[in-house]
């Protein structure tokens, strides 16, 4: 599947988080996203950038502007070298939390975008790989 | 420090979030408006999120803790302004605002805290009566 470009943004404070939705914003709008989508997708970003630095000790994202035949989607890949996740189920289960949030990053963030992708293990930190067409 | 204003109304607060928060940002406001509630003897709290175009679980929590504790201080809070984007990605998030009073802009929420205002001093009367 080609991409058509990609940038890569350091989490690493909650004023990353803010620069992340307003770069996947960006993205959404260039792969002409109706606004409902752009939304979606940049709150699922929200979370996962959220994740990245509270729990995987900061990392990074990549946004990707991808192309399937005549289909255009941003794929969104988030990486910590944190602590891992030992029991992924769990973690995406709703009202399930380590720390004091609402427990419904993981799980909401799936609901809200196509393909949704955890790779992560006790030791290994986290990447998570969404993409959501248009 | 980076603050979001808080407006002072007679006995309503009010206000506007027109910046993308960052999460720490978030809970400052958490706090002051809590604090300005006391402060002010505020009965009332009007939240405009209309040029807000991401509400996440974090946001959305704010927003919920502010409803609670401002019901503890004896103040309403409504939430106006969600644009319609915003209101379908709350749901499919898993997050239904649960107790917190929303409209849909904001001359109808003032229109609520007037007529929750009112409603609160008539039944004060009432209570007054009996005492004599």
């Amino acid at each position: 599947m080609p991409t058509t470009k990609a940038d890569e943004l350091p989490i690493q404070t909650s004023a990353d988080v803010v620069s992340v939705r307003q770069a996947v914003r960006s993205a959404a709008m260039e792969q002409s996203f109706s606004l409902v989508d752009q939304t979606k997708l940049v709150t699922a970003a929200s979370e996962l950038a959220r994740n990245t630095l509270d729990y995987g000790g900061g990392g990074s994202v990549r946004i990707e502007r991808v192309l399937d035949g005549a289909r255009k989607g941003v794929r969104l890949v988030f990486k910590d070298q944190g602590p891992g996740i030992a029991d992924i189920d769990l973690a995406m289960r709703d009202g399930y939390t380590s720390g004091g949030g609402l427990g419904l990053g993981l799980g909401g963030a799936k609901r809200l975008v196509s393909e949704f992708h955890i790779d992560s293990a006790p030791g290994k930190g986290t990447t998570i790989t969404i993409t959501r067409w248009r | 420090m980076e603050r979001i204003p808080i407006l002072q109304m007679g006995k309503f607060l009010l206000v506007t979030i027109q910046v993308d928060m960052h999460d720490r940002l978030a809970l400052t406001l958490q706090d002051d408006l809590t604090n300005k509630i006391v402060k002010a003897g505020a009965r009332g709290v009007l939240i405009d999120i209309s040029s807000l175009e991401v509400v996440d679980s974090f946001i959305g929590r704010m927003i919920g803790n502010i409803a609670s504790m401002s019901r503890v201080l004896d103040a309403q809070t409504v939430v106006v302004g969600m644009q319609p984007a915003v209101a379908i990605t709350l749901v499919e998030l898993g997050l239904s605002l649960v107790g917190v009073r929303t409209a849909l802009n904001v001359e109808r929420g003032m229109a609520m805290l007037q007529k929750q205002m009112e409603e609160d001093r008539d039944d004060q009367e009432e209570t007054g009566d009996a005492d004599d």
